[in-house]
């Protein structure tokens, strides 16, 4: 039991060979895409031909970061169930987006998340508003997914920190630059189909030390650590804690941009709903997986090997699988946490440079008239800007606490993102200034709330005690956002908007009309 | 495509279609609440009543643990009961509503 010699850090053949034929794959996969990348539609969309069972793949590749993979089996290693509370958060967010959003979101808008909350109000105002909150989502999410890239990078290759970011830099906007939404697609739909296949792996290697039986596991665990490892432990103490982190992740879930993205390339509102379920699935399958590695890690590797390597616990997965499959299986699953990762930052990277060029270039700066080829080269040269902006990020935040971003990114998606497309999709009263007040209210007190939270001012910081009590803001900033938008749309009246609202629902409802 | 004014008034104005977006709406609305009344229900259920989950169901296993995975569960059975509910009863609405604009 627990070899605590770990080959963890030192330059491993199989990792390596592994990686480089994940590259090598997804850039030729890029190469044919890039043929078949021409018109606007196809560099954002895929040209709405990826089936509901691929977008359900990539909406999960899309989804599962390095940082659920690897943090939560650490956090299920040495905490126990308190990792499973975690990871049901994340995952009870997609029937939301199945239930209220996927389907009127394909059938009315075109690219972005911003077709829809823009279709029957002003542009310029909106389209403006919502791509600050867009673009808030992204960059934090972003520089939280760089940074652990380098950092994970530089322990499993022991590669310099600089030279990880800026290669996982490189290989991201390839993908995108060249091969749009397709290719980017297709790196999400290989890397969950490696991820789950992996993960399914080791949890097999895992029980097969037990029988077969997860149930010996978990009583393993107990023997060995006490039976507190099977029951809520510390994790959710504050009510108000608990309520606010959950609505971040279920409704932020619903308000990721890069997400919602994915509901264009699907040819209809019947695919749309049909990715959400094989996403679901899949995600859900994961977390279970993630739970069973986590349990797995405490009981082969043993709780201080795992904390005297990472405090944090993020190496239990790693350190389990050299202990179940030795050093090549640990290999493969360091390549593919490292591919899992360009799959996510390729997505965020897509839906910034939509952000940049289609809601602010062309329905802002040129009120809806560019030509196709003139957008197609807008849209590039914001992938190249948005790139070189994640790089940078990954640089300037080298060694910082960076965790809390994951949980800002996903309070902005809340609080900006979410009840606009919401209240864009449901309320007829719904108006121009009602919107702009809702996203800048939402994203604005996400942001300064976070700071004044325990999670900055006190863990970051330093104070000794914060200046607002709530971990993550979103009960407070999403409720004012929604808050918002209800006052100022009741005092102000766009008779426009409320017509149009008639005419949309043949589009909402029957897609009659939808792109 | 040319749908003309008069003709989409009708249409929206019509009980079928004011049927289907008013079923659409319950449908969509009583799952999302089901959600979270089970999502917050396990939360606070944490939060107040730790012990609840720590009520031991083996030698060790506590009733958490199945409870935990059931919400995980729920929340893929939710989605695949909508698809079912979309593919076959609304799906088939909105193809005749759609067949009777095209015909007219």
């Amino acid at each position: 039991m627990g070899t605590i010699e770990t080959t963890l850090g030192q330059v491993n053949i199989a990792s390596i060979i592994i990686f480089f034929a994940f590259v090598a794959i997804t850039l030729g996969i890029t190469y044919w895409a890039a043929k078949k990348t021409k018109t606007t539609s196809e560099f954002y969309a895929a040209d709405r031909n990826i089936s509901g069972f691929q977008n359900g793949l990539a909406l999960s590749g899309d989804y599962m970061s390095a940082a659920s993979f690897l943090g939560i089996a650490g956090m299920v290693s040495l905490k126990g169930y308190d990792g499973l509370i975690y990871s049901i958060g994340f995952l009870v967010g997609w029937p939301l987006v199945m239930f209220l959003i996927a389907e009127p979101l394909r059938n009315l808008g075109k690219f972005t998340f911003a077709d829809v909350v823009a279709f029957r109000l002003k542009q310029k105002p909106v389209r403006i508003a919502s791509s600050v909150g867009s673009l808030m989502t992204i960059v934090f999410y972003l520089i939280a997914q760089m940074v652990g890239a380098g950092a994970l990078i530089n322990i499993l290759f022991g590669l310099p920190y600089e030279i990880a970011v800026i290669i996982v830099g490189l290989v991201m906007i390839s993908y995108v630059l060249f091969g749009g939404m397709l290719a980017t697609t297709w790196v999400q739909i290989i890397k969950a189909v490696l991820l789950l296949s992996g993960a399914t792996f080791l949890v097999i290697m895992t029980l097969a030390s037990f029988g077969m039986n997860p149930i010996s596991l978990f009583e393993q665990a107990a023997a060995k650590y006490g039976d507190a490892v099977l029951s809520p432990g510390g994790f959710v103490t504050n009510p108000w804690d608990a309520i606010s982190l959950g609505l971040a992740l279920i409704l932020g879930t619903a308000g990721l941009p890069h997400i919602l993205m994915r509901f264009f390339t699907v040819p209809d509102a019947k695919q749309a709903r049909k990715s959400v379920f094989i996403a679901t699935g899949l995600i859900g399958y994961f977390y279970i997986l993630t739970f069973i590695i986590g349990f797995g890690a405490m009981v082969l590797v043993g709780q201080d090997v795992i904390s005297s390597i990472d405090k944090g616990g993020n190496m239990a997965a790693l350190l389990l699988a050299e202990s179940v499959g030795g050093r090549f299986f640990l290999g493969f699953i360091a390549a593919v946490a490292f591919a899992t990762i360009l799959a996510v930052v390729a997505g965020l990277t897509l839906s910034g440079a939509s952000t940049l060029s289609h809601d602010l270039y062309v329905n802002v700066i040129k009120k809806g008239k560019t030509d196709e080829a003139g957008e197609v080269k807008v849209a590039r040269i914001s992938t190249l800007l948005i790139g070189a902006l994640a790089i940078i990020l990954g640089l300037t935040f080298k060694g910082q606490n960076v965790a809390f971003m994951v949980g800002l990114a996903f309070a902005i998606a809340a609080s900006s993102n979410f009840p606009s497309l919401l209240l864009s999709i449901l309320w007829k009263k719904f108006t121009t200034k009602g919107a702009v007040a809702s996203i800048i209210t939402g994203a604005s007190l996400s942001v300064i709330l976070i700071i004044l939270s325990p999670t900055v001012w006190v863990d970051i910081m330093g104070n000794k005690s914060a200046i607002f009590p709530l971990k993550n803001p979103a009960l407070i900033s999403m409720s004012a956002a929604f808050l918002a938008a209800y006052i100022v749309s009741k005092l102000t009246k766009e008779p426009s908007a409320e017509e149009k609202f008639e005419d949309e629902k043949l589009r909402t409802y029957l897609g009659v009309g939808a792109e | 495509m040319g749908i003309q004014a008069s003709r989409v008034k009708e249409i929206l104005d019509s009980e079928k279609f004011k049927d289907l977006v008013k079923k659409r709406l319950t449908v969509s609305l009583s799952l999302t609440a089901l959600m979270l009344i089970v999502y917050f229900g396990f939360m606070l259920t944490i939060a107040f009543y730790k012990e609840l989950l720590a009520i031991k169901i083996g030698e060790h296993i506590t009733i958490g643990l199945p409870i935990g995975i059931g919400v995980i569960v729920f929340a893929w059975l939710l989605t695949g009961y909508y698809t079912r509910w979309a593919n076959n009863k609304y799906d088939k609405a909105v193809r005749e509503l759609r067949n009777e604009i095209l015909e007219k």
